[in-house]
């Protein structure tokens, strides 16, 4: 055993480390003592992005369960992005809400390491140890508010749920090692491959036990009945962060197992997930119409654009899989920027996420307003940002495999979600103000983050070539 | 030619501009002055520049596009950011750049607040609309064409009159629901190149030369088809139109008549005909059909408005239908008609809409019963409106008369059928105009707050002098415009005749040649 066994892990490494180093930091901080526990934060993830580049084009390997090659690190890449966004904006919110600015932290670098293993491994014990990892982190920073009945509701029912999930997720493993003998990746394909399974009961039984599990981590009509409520009960920021990043490793994690191991057995999987994905797509779409809460638009929103990627996904072709690269870096920087403007605008007492409450916004914070509305045209697919590139790069995968009527349900319903989206800009432009406390002075930190979000959209909306050429390199080496 | 990049400074200057707006402070609205000269400066460069093109551009057409530039996008999917224009294009961008100016200065007064946001949104407008008309690259095309709607949305929903959200939301979604399809078929079109060549491409120029399957090529031509139809609009897709027109500030609803609706019909001329020639010559009777019901019942609607802005809305539903008509009957008389009739469109509903808003500016009332026998009070504002309107209704020697008389003759040749009903359209023009304006300037002043009304201002010399006078040379001189787009529509003719025989009709191909019978 060399010490470049570790290769592979060295950005997991980092980030874990960090995150020990924020929980002892909180131990040892003295009662009214005012600690960089950010800071420590930003360093952990930062090391983790320079390995992360480090490794590119390294295809390592550590002890036989993680990889690194370009496509688990460019999804880690937009994993640490959204790690870096959500302790930006977390700033604000937590000395705000008197938040324990420790457990917090510690919390969202461990969930960011359960991501980035999720996206990494090639065992799926592993990946299921992953997913656990994230998840309960997860859990429990939906319920850091212990003072708001919601958020503890929200936790419990989201735990609830997903350990459900989880069970099943296991189960599928459970049946797949029954039949092939192995819960490695690499060997479950062979082997499938090898004996032609596709007719075997135990292995649909199997597959469709995966779909169930993934499908409720992305929040997949019919697996999505949680997310709304816990989207709303948590805090803004939390929201945000999971919105993206654990939506992020679910696809990822889900387009490995599925377009790696199972991709022999596609003819009877993409039927299945051709129906998810329009089911997602307009159940996300009609229900957010009906909202009037904004975190609660922006869930099923959400919920939407998990529609969005597993069209990528059932296409199944190399296109699709750039565009499932190039739809999670747009999406993650697009909605988590937007749950950013949620959370500034918020107050202790209020989460101030009604619609209402963003009337004539643009009359009292231009700035924001402007900055949301970046974001929500982002989220609606308009030229020139980043959502309207990641919607064409989409359903150009749709329509290569052939797949018009996903693609035409995509953009019907694409054109439905700008329905709602526009209310808020409606809100926000051509509405008078009603009476309402200005937040606070908002933090400049978080407001350089909202500013880099931007920035990123533009970037990936009217340069895309870069990220593009990096996106298809990335599904070039595997699969 | 020069070597400039000339066709990029068009389309980038006004960008160019509402980036230079974002640099001044203007929060109180202390600054709305020099708000509004850098954006009429930059909108009368922009004009400039679009003048330069036509000043080099070279009327014998040779080359098929003049001005290329091509840059590499996405390389990836062979995306280009390529540029060019034909006689076709030319027109329209020139007419864009001369309505943009008198579409601000119709709105110096009307505007007060949020002057900078929007002057920022006009600009970016302008820009969009010229992006739609340059392009040659089709993803390049559907982000300009996307891209329109976002500032127009704004402007109508932020400085429009009562019901300007309802409007907004309708004309985003509107709008919308049909350009998705239309980037559906886009996505098709590229990829079914791919398959054929090996390479992706969303080159105009090479795509024309795709063989469709005429299935496939049914679907795709609808897809183009409904976007922009919507866009023009053609019936029954026009009851966005109304709405928006109705609710937009002045220089909105001119842009709206003047330059947006003619993105739809461009894009018919352009794209839709050319790219699936087949599905289109199927279609042509349907799309005719539409047509001349879009130009009877826009001018019977038009006729019992109470509202002057809702008549010349659905006045311009009806002059559109021509436009469209003319497209379907696709011989070189017809389609140079149509793309007369959208300058000349252009110019006189943009007129109208700045004689509405001047009269509304004062009266704060677009009733016309709100107003009659003005023409005492404002002898020179009756005059210059009376000019228009004879320009819209299409009299000889007037831009109407042209384009309505050159569609009639082409379409008489394919099918002397629609001529008859459009006929009727022409005549119902006359109707409702002149007895809108009969109600409005003649009689007595039945109302006493008319009496006040003051007669035109410098400014607004300045908006209705150009067009009255461009009005008035399309007439008289119509070689300018058909000379630089005869070479344009010639190729796009041919392009499409060339699939003459696929098509099962019972009538003599020879009917549909443009030679002399």
């Amino acid at each position: 055993m060399t010490l470049s066994t570790f290769d592979a892990v060295i950005p997991v490494i980092c980030v874990s480390l960090a995150g020990l180093v924020v929980m002892l930091a909180e131990s040892f901080r003295g009662r009214n003592e005012r600690m960089p526990i950010g800071g420590l934060a930003v360093i952990g993830l930062v090391g983790a992005a320079i390995a992360t580049v480090l490794l590119w084009d390294r295809n390592a390997t550590s002890f036989g369960v993680v990889t690194a090659d370009n496509f688990a690190l460019f999804v880690n890449l937009v994993l640490i992005a959204v790690g870096l966004l959500t302790v930006f904006f977390s700033s604000q919110t937590i000395e705000r809400d008197r938040l324990p600015a420790g457990e917090y932290y510690a919390l969202v670098l461990f969930s960011v390491v359960g991501m980035m293993l999720m996206v990494q491994a090639t065992d799926l014990l592993l990946l299921f140890l992953a997913l656990e990892t994230m998840s309960i982190a997860v859990y429990v920073l939906t319920g850091i508010r212990r003072d708001q009945p919601a958020s503890t509701e929200a936790a419990f029912k989201y735990f609830l749920l997903g350990a459900f999930a989880s069970a099943f997720f296991l189960y599928g493993i459970a049946f797949i090692y029954g039949v092939t003998g192995s819960t490695n990746l690499d060997r479950v394909g062979s082997v499938i491959a090898a004996q032609s399974m596709s007719g075997n009961p135990m292995i649909l039984l199997a597959v469709g036990l995966l779909i169930v599990g993934f499908g409720f981590k992305i929040a997949a009509v019919p697996f999505h009945m949680w997310s709304p409520d816990a989207y709303e009960g948590a805090p803004a920021v939390v929201t945000g962060f999971m919105s993206t990043g654990v939506k992020a490793a679910a696809v990822a994690g889900f387009a490995r197992v599925f377009l790696s191991a199972l991709e022999p057995m596609i003819g009877e999987w993409a039927p299945v997930l051709w129906v998810v994905a329009a089911a997602t797509m307009i159940l996300g779409t009609v229900l957010g119409v009906a909202q009037t809460s904004l975190k609660r638009m922006l869930a099923y929103s959400s919920i939407a654009h998990g529609g969005y990627l597993l069209v990528g996904l059932v296409a199944g072709n190399d296109v699709g899989k750039a565009a499932i690269l190039y739809y999670l870096a747009a999406y993650a920087v697009t909605n988590i920027g937007a749950f950013g403007v949620i959370a500034l605008l918020g107050s202790r007492d209020r989460a101030n996420d009604d619609l209402r409450d963003y009337a004539g916004l643009w009359h009292s914070q231009p700035a924001l307003a402007t900055l949301m509305t970046i974001f929500l045209l982002s989220l609606g697919g308009f030229p020139p940002t980043a959502g309207f590139v990641a919607k064409w790069y989409i359903f150009s995968a749709a329509v290569a495999s052939g797949y018009y009527w996903l693609a035409i349900i995509g953009v019907v319903s694409s054109v439905v979600s700008v329905f709602f989206y526009l209310r808020v800009v409606v809100m926000m432009y051509m509405s008078e103000r009603d009476a309402r406390p200005l937040p606070a002075p908002l933090s400049r930190v978080a407001l350089a983050a909202l500013a880099l979000s931007v920035l990123a959209i533009l970037y990936l909306g009217i340069v895309p070539t870069q990220i593009i050429s990096i996106a298809q390199a990335s599904v070039s080496t595997i699969f | 030619m020069t070597g400039w990049p000339l066709l990029s400074i068009v389309i980038w200057l006004p960008t160019v501009g509402a980036l230079l707006l974002l640099l001044v402070n203007n929060r109180d609205g202390s600054r709305n002055g020099l708000v509004r000269n850098i954006t009429l400066v930059a909108s009368l460069a922009t004009f400039a520049a679009t003048l330069a093109l036509w000043a080099f551009y070279d009327m014998s057409g040779a080359a098929e596009f003049q001005f290329t530039e091509r840059l590499p996008w996405i390389p990836a999917f062979g995306i280009e950011y390529s540029l060019g224009i034909d006689g076709i294009s030319l027109l329209l961008i020139v007419l864009t750049a001369f309505l943009t100016p008198i579409a601000l200065l119709s709105s110096w007064e009307g505007v007060q607040k949020k002057v900078k946001e929007f002057s920022i949104f006009m600009l970016l407008l302008e820009t969009a609309m010229l992006g739609v008309f340059a392009s040659l690259d089709l993803f390049l095309f559907y982000v300009f064409w996307d891209f329109v709607l976002i500032p127009m949305y704004f402007i109508i929903g932020i400085w429009g009159y009562e019901r300007r959200v309802y409007a907004a939301v309708k004309f985003i979604l509107y709008t919308m629901a049909g350009s998705v399809l239309m980037l559906v078929a886009i996505i098709g079109v590229a990829w079914i190149n791919q398959n054929q060549t090996g390479s992706y491409s969303f080159d105009l120029l090479h795509l024309y030369g795709l063989q469709i399957p005429a299935r496939t090529q049914f679907w795709f031509f609808l897809a183009f088809a409904v976007a922009f139809a919507i866009k023009v609009p053609l019936f029954p897709f026009h009851t966005w139109l109304p709405d928006a027109h109705v609710e937009a500030p002045t220089a909105g609803s001119v842009i709206l008549a003047g330059v947006m609706l003619k993105l739809g019909s461009y894009g018919l001329v352009r794209f839709a005909f050319p790219l699936f020639p087949e599905a289109a010559l199927d279609s042509a009777p349907y799309l005719a059909t539409l047509a001349v019901i879009a130009i009877v019942y826009g001018a019977l609607v038009a006729m019992v408005q109470p509202d002057m802005k809702k008549l010349v809305a659905y006045s311009s539903v009806s002059h559109m239908g021509f436009v469209v008509l003319g497209t379907a009957a696709m011989n070189m008389q017809a389609v140079q008609g149509a793309v007369f009739q959208m300058l000349a469109h252009g110019v006189s509903t943009g007129g109208l809409f700045c004689i509405v808003g001047m009269l509304s500016d004062r009266r704060h009332t677009r009733l016309i019963r709100d107003y009659g026998g003005i023409k005492k009070v404002i002898p020179r504002l009756t005059a210059a409106s009376l000019l228009i309107t004879l320009a819209s209704i299409g009299l000889p020697g007037m831009n109407g008369f042209i384009g309505e008389f050159l569609i009639m003759l082409g379409t008489f040749r394919w099918d002397a059928r629609y001529v008859v009903v459009a006929g009727l359209g022409v005549i119902l023009s006359a109707v409702y105009m002149l007895w809108m304006f009969q109600r409005v300037y003649y009689g007595e002043v039945t109302d006493e707050h008319n009496l006040t009304m003051r007669d035109m201002s410098v400014r607004e010399w300045a908006i209705l002098g150009p067009l009255a006078a461009a009005a008035i040379a399309m007439g008289v001189y119509p070689n300018a415009f058909l000379k630089p787009m005869e070479p344009a529509v010639g190729r796009i003719v041919q392009r499409i005749e060339q699939h003459q025989p696929f098509r099962v009709e019972n009538k003599p191909v020879a009917i549909r040649r443009d030679s002399p019978r």
